[in-house]
């Protein structure tokens, strides 16, 4: 557990990586200056707008939020499902950052298949184990989950892998692997996550955030 | 060497035991001040006598056969105990009945700093005192208790269990969709309840857009007011219930470190009527909480209204220790 200041500004988990630059243009579109995180300073925390925003990798969004070391914060859907057993509470669809999780296999090859059939299960990689997981349970297939921490696409071409479980964005990956997608298993965008005892004793604070994120998506 | 202990439990050593002693005592004295004695149950329990207080005892993590092959189980809280000590061994005494513990109870969470497996929690039971009036004096004496924790700057929400049982059945949502709307709303998942609603058939934009306000209303009596706006006979249901609530609270002088809040939903199955939360600005977990439980004590045959409250005592010391730099925290 840590600290969740009522006294000092709201604390905001910004995600750097994919969801940076989308972020930073919703925080601007409610009148955050955003400048100072646009540029080139390795600083991690920064003032701004009254609030002080906090950079970090997207994974590690709910983590903060759930201490209460962050107020607030935006991750993407993909890493809320990931991180089921984190308590925070999801506040906004803030729209941005869509992208598909997928099963994708190589083209014209039926190893998927084939394996599922004679060998009664399927070899899947992917960096979402749990997402996955519920996938295949939920739709009454036996797998074996493979966890992998770099470039997914490789496990199906050298054989580790019948086949994988990753997000796609524009598919652009997968197609220069020469894989292609199977099957749709969910779409996520971008959220606006609180944590727990901020979202009652900062109230206000919250709301206002909550309000404004949402007006700018109209 | 190094011999491991099971993950989610923890050795207290002098240090940490003395000030944790010192939290304790202060806590049990605030309780037997106002007339609650304290007690003690078997920490191992049969499976069916807990289960009978709360079905989802899924909660508690550690089940085993004894050597005549009943199921026992480690409880997860002490307020089915107690319940059950209370069938058994008060049935026909004078009532209202007051009892408190200091205990440990045992539950399948991811360990982390502050929330165990095996985790002690100080608390209170009032037995046979109906609300409004009982549901004010349990809340009297948790904020007797922050205060001589030294945590004056805990807020106490308060919810009510029914609302969102009532609004289900008055917009005719039951079954499975009730299930997955109730879950939801206990996870605070507003984009998820959002698609959970607009998916139900005769559920319109309107009433929609009435769940996802309600569940956002906290605040004072003003939120209450925003409420009741919204319309509806469970809204205007558990409006006058928590107006009630706050109204005996103001009568005793305890309202002010109370927040309402409409979206309040406690875990547990076998609460009724006002809930409760504790909040400290020093911590991103919830210190604690309770409520009513006006059909607890019938599940084991004896038909009381009850209620009561827990306070984990290692959540409350780390908030001590956190609020220390304002001159905060230390047991008064």
């Amino acid at each position: 557990m840590g600290r969740a200041k009522a006294d000092g500004p709201l604390k905001l988990a910004v995600p750097r990586g994919a969801l940076f630059g989308e972020t930073l243009d919703a925080l601007n579109a409610i009148g955050i200056d955003t400048a100072e995180l646009r540029g080139e300073s390795r600083s991690l925390i920064f003032e701004a707008g009254g609030i002080t925003l906090v950079t970090m990798r997207p994974s590690d969004v709910p983590t903060y939020v759930e201490a209460g070391a962050a107020d607030v914060g935006i991750t993407g859907k993909d890493v809320l499902l990931e991180q089921a057993d984190r308590v925070v509470y999801e506040l906004l669809d803030l729209g941005f950052g869509r992208c598909r999780m997928v099963l994708a296999g190589r083209k014209g090859d039926e190893k998927l298949g084939e394996s599922e059939r004679r060998l009664g299960m399927m070899r899947i990689a992917t960096k979402y184990p749990r997402t996955a997981q519920r996938h295949f349970e939920s739709t009454g297939r036996q797998v074996e989950v493979i966890e992998v921490k770099g470039s997914v696409e490789l496990a199906p071409l050298i054989g580790l892998a019948d086949g994988i479980v990753d997000l796609v964005a524009t598919g652009r990956t997968l197609e220069e692997n020469d894989l292609e997608v199977r099957e749709e298993i969910l779409e996520c965008t971008a959220r606006f996550v609180a944590n727990r005892v901020a979202h009652k004793l900062r109230a206000a604070e919250v709301d206002e955030l909550t309000a404004k994120l949402r007006e700018q998506l109209a | 060497m190094i011999h491991p202990i099971p993950p989610g439990t923890r050795d207290v050593l002098p240090d940490e035991m003395r000030e944790l002693r010192r939290l304790h005592l202060a806590m049990i004295e605030v309780f037997e001040d106002r007339g609650y004695g304290e007690v003690s149950t078997p920490a191992i329990e049969y499976d069916e006598v807990l289960a009978r207080g709360d079905g989802r005892t899924a909660d508690s993590a550690y089940r085993f056969f004894d050597e005549r092959g009943d199921l026992l189980a480690l409880r997860s809280d002490m307020t089915v105990p107690i319940a059950r000590l209370v069938a058994s061994r008060y049935a026909g005494a004078e009532m209202p009945l007051r009892l408190c513990y200091l205990a440990n109870a045992f539950r399948a969470v991811r360990p982390q700093r502050g929330q165990m497996r095996e985790f002690a929690q100080a608390g209170v039971e009032l037995i046979g005192a109906p609300a409004p009036a009982g549901t004010a004096e349990v809340v009297e004496v948790l904020e007797a208790t922050l205060d001589a924790a030294g945590l004056d700057r805990a807020v106490i929400g308060l919810g009510d269990a029914d609302l969102y049982r009532q609004l289900l059945a008055e917009l005719g949502v039951e079954g499975e969709a009730r299930a997955a709307v109730l879950g939801k709303l206990a996870a605070h998942d507003l984009v998820g309840l959002e698609e959970e609603l607009s998916s139900l058939e005769g559920i319109g934009d309107e009433q929609v857009a009435t769940c996802m306000a309600l569940s956002q209303l906290r605040g004072g009596r003003e939120a209450l007011d925003e409420a009741r706006s919204l319309g509806g006979d469970a809204v205007e249901r558990a409006t006058a219930r928590l107006g009630e609530t706050l109204e005996a609270l103001e009568a005793r002088g305890v309202a002010d470190r109370v927040q309402v809040d409409l979206g309040l939903l406690r875990d547990l199955g076998y609460y009724s009527g006002a809930i409760l939360e504790v909040y400290d600005p020093a911590l991103g977990h919830v210190l604690g909480g309770g409520g009513r439980y006006d059909g607890l004590l019938e599940r084991f045959g004896l038909d009381l209204p009850a209620a009561g409250f827990a306070l984990y005592l290692e959540r409350v010391h780390v908030a001590q220790m956190e609020e220390e730099p304002r001159g905060g925290g230390g047991v008064a």
